[in-house]
């Protein structure tokens, strides 16, 4: 099943501004990320998804259904956690998130219960009967994720779900999060600014940038094909880059380091063969797993 | 073999195959959340104080009426008169349940949460108009059921209890009369800003500073503008509608020239009223059709 499909989505804003243009993509289900600068066009694909939001042109799925024609089927199986606080001060945590479980239609006694295990599994045991203007940013993040929790979704939207942590505040939430998309198969969408946070959870990035897709692909695949070999020798760089395009190896320059791809086990070998049979001292040898960051920058140079 | 006890077994997370209620039991729970709101409950001991202030003051006028009734034997006030002698302690109300009810949402940001929610975009703004709506009527209702069971204790003969009814349905449909109009006119007001204090002072403005156009018209050398006075403000609007309809049971004094004058226009009175009703729901709705879709 595709958990989320959009095909040439367009939003414009009172004819002018432009939030999404032309989007097309699918995404299976699992943890996704959705990444891309402020003002990219998240917080927008997030409304069009809930069916906040009408497309001004194109098509838009959720969990198979269409959130423009049928809002209310869609919003019953998602969860939204918004940026914003969105938090009413003088109420208890489990008094909000069990009056928010009730609208999303659970009966009374069923709503006080799945609250308290909602708000547990987010990690606020007592603290959840004091109002919520005293809690902490990252207490208020826990709560704000908690009410999206409380009705059982299939689908979780998260928009900027660190925002305001610090960074052991950050982990906390990430760890969170990535529990609930493998032990709690609960899908989740989580949107940011910061690609090395969501990458760390993610099965599926998805990166916009002004409002179209740059890339959509696992992670898995973005990451693999890409790694090299750094190789750095004392002396005789120029040598050694010689007899390895000799050998068939496609050989890059960085400066003082050789980089060649890794293609298999065998790649080792021939670069340590090379450097041995020139009688070369190696100072180092090192894989290097190329970060999806680096990917989008390249592609981002290319686009200039 | 006895089972261990007090052991808590951390059973990971349970997916939910129970029932999912539809939209009228969604909507009786924002309405019953909503009326809790309006006098405080479930909110702190400060949130408590203006609304049970009020209910206490409208009771003890209540039980000191049917105590005079009772010994003396003099109708202070019939059960109509009742809602136009508490007028100003309502307007008070409704400036302090209104913003309670939805300024304090628009502020904290609340709303995204609840029209993400399978809810119709309408469901909100109702809920809370009719939470209001039966806030207000049980302010002015309970008070006349207090009168009503005091007076029906003292009456002789169930004739007498009878007659007593017959004066109290009247002067509920009154009382409904004004929670519809003041809850409409306040809640409206209230959903236009998300400062509390600004939309306290709003409602107290609308109701308030309209008198003085009322009296203004009402001094006019033109006799139908003195006639139609009472249609440029909320209080002076629902009285004509009621003396139109029970000018018994509103005027008691007997004497030439007491109450306002309607003339004819009686009826044009009961239509204002009705059109702003409608209007003031419309804005609501359109307002909060513009607020979800922020």
């Amino acid at each position: 099943m595709t958990l989320i499909a959009t095909e040439s989505l367009t939003k414009v804003y009172g004819g002018e501004v432009t939030a999404l243009s032309d989007l097309t993509v699918a995404v299976e289900p699992g943890i996704v990320g959705l990444v891309g600068a402020n003002g990219a066009g998240k917080s927008t694909l997030i409304k069009l998804l809930l069916g906040l939001l009408t497309p001004t042109r194109g098509r838009i799925q959720v969990l198979g259904l269409d959130p423009t024609a049928d809002p209310a089927a869609v919003r019953a199986r998602v969860g939204y956690m918004p940026e914003h606080d969105c938090l009413p001060p003088d109420l208890s945590a489990a008094e909000l998130v069990t009056h928010l479980g009730r609208i999303s239609g659970l009966p009374r006694t069923v709503a006080r219960e799945r609250a308290s295990e909602a708000l547990r599994h987010v990690g606020l045991h007592e603290e959840r009967h004091r109002p919520v203007g005293g809690y902490s940013t990252g207490m208020k993040q826990r709560v704000k994720l908690a009410q999206a929790l409380v009705h059982d979704p299939d689908l979780l939207l998260l928009d900027e779900p660190t925002n305001g942590l610090d960074p052991a505040g950050r982990d906390a939430m990430l760890a969170l999060v990535q529990r609930i998309g493998t032990e709690f198969g609960i899908s989740v969408l989580v949107c940011s600014h910061l690609l090395g946070e969501v990458e760390r959870i993610c099965d599926t990035l998805v990166a916009i940038e002004g409002g179209r897709l740059l890339r959509a692909d696992h992670i898995a695949a973005m990451t693999s094909a890409t790694d090299v070999l750094a190789v750095e020798v004392s002396e005789g760089t120029e040598e050694l880059a010689a007899r390895l395009a000799a050998l068939n190896l496609p050989v890059g320059r960085e400066g003082r380091l050789l980089l060649v791809p890794l293609a298999d086990q065998r790649t080792y070998d021939l670069i340590l063969g090379a450097v041995a049979e020139l009688d070369l001292p190696l100072h180092r040898l090192d894989q290097r797993r190329h970060r999806v960051a680096e990917l989008f920058a390249r592609r981002e140079n290319s686009h200039v | 073999m006895s089972e261990p006890t007090g052991v808590i077994h951390d059973i990971g997370y349970q997916r939910y195959t129970g029932p999912r209620l539809g939209r009228r039991h969604v909507f009786g729970a924002m309405y019953i959340h909503g009326v809790r709101t309006a006098f405080g409950l479930g909110r702190s001991a400060k949130a408590k104080i203006f609304p049970w202030l009020v209910v206490g003051i409208v009771l003890m006028v209540a039980a000191a009426v049917t105590a005079i009734r009772s010994q003396i034997g003099e109708v202070v006030m019939t059960y109509a008169q009742f809602a136009d002698a508490m007028s100003w302690l309502v307007i008070f109300f409704v400036a302090v349940a209104a913003p309670e009810l939805v300024s304090r949402d628009l502020r904290s940001g609340v709303l995204p949460l609840y029209f993400s929610r399978p809810v119709p975009q309408a469901d909100y703004p109702l809920a809370k108009l009719l939470a209001l709506i039966t806030a207000l009527f049980l302010l002015l209702g309970a008070p006349q059921l207090l009168m009503f069971l005091g007076g029906a204790f003292t009456a002789d003969g169930m004739g007498a209890v009878w007659d007593e009814l017959l004066d109290l349905l009247p002067g509920l449909l009154y009382a409904g009369l004004w929670a519809v109009v003041f809850a409409s006119v306040g809640l409206l007001v209230a959903s236009m800003t998300g400062k509390r204090a600004f939309a306290a002072g709003g409602i107290v403005a609308v109701f308030l500073m309209t008198t003085p156009i009322v009296g203004i018209l009402s001094v006019l050398p033109s006799q139908a503008a003195n006639q139609l006075s009472g249609i440029a403000s909320p209080p002076t609007l629902v009285q004509g509608v009621g003396i139109w309809a029970m000018r018994d049971l509103l005027i008691t004094d007997l004497a030439e020239g007491a109450g306002p004058d309607l003339g004819p226009y009686g009826p044009v009175y009961a239509l204002a009223a009705v059109a702003l009703v409608a209007g003031c729901v419309a804005l609501l709705l359109a307002r909060y059709k513009k607020v979800a879709a922020r």
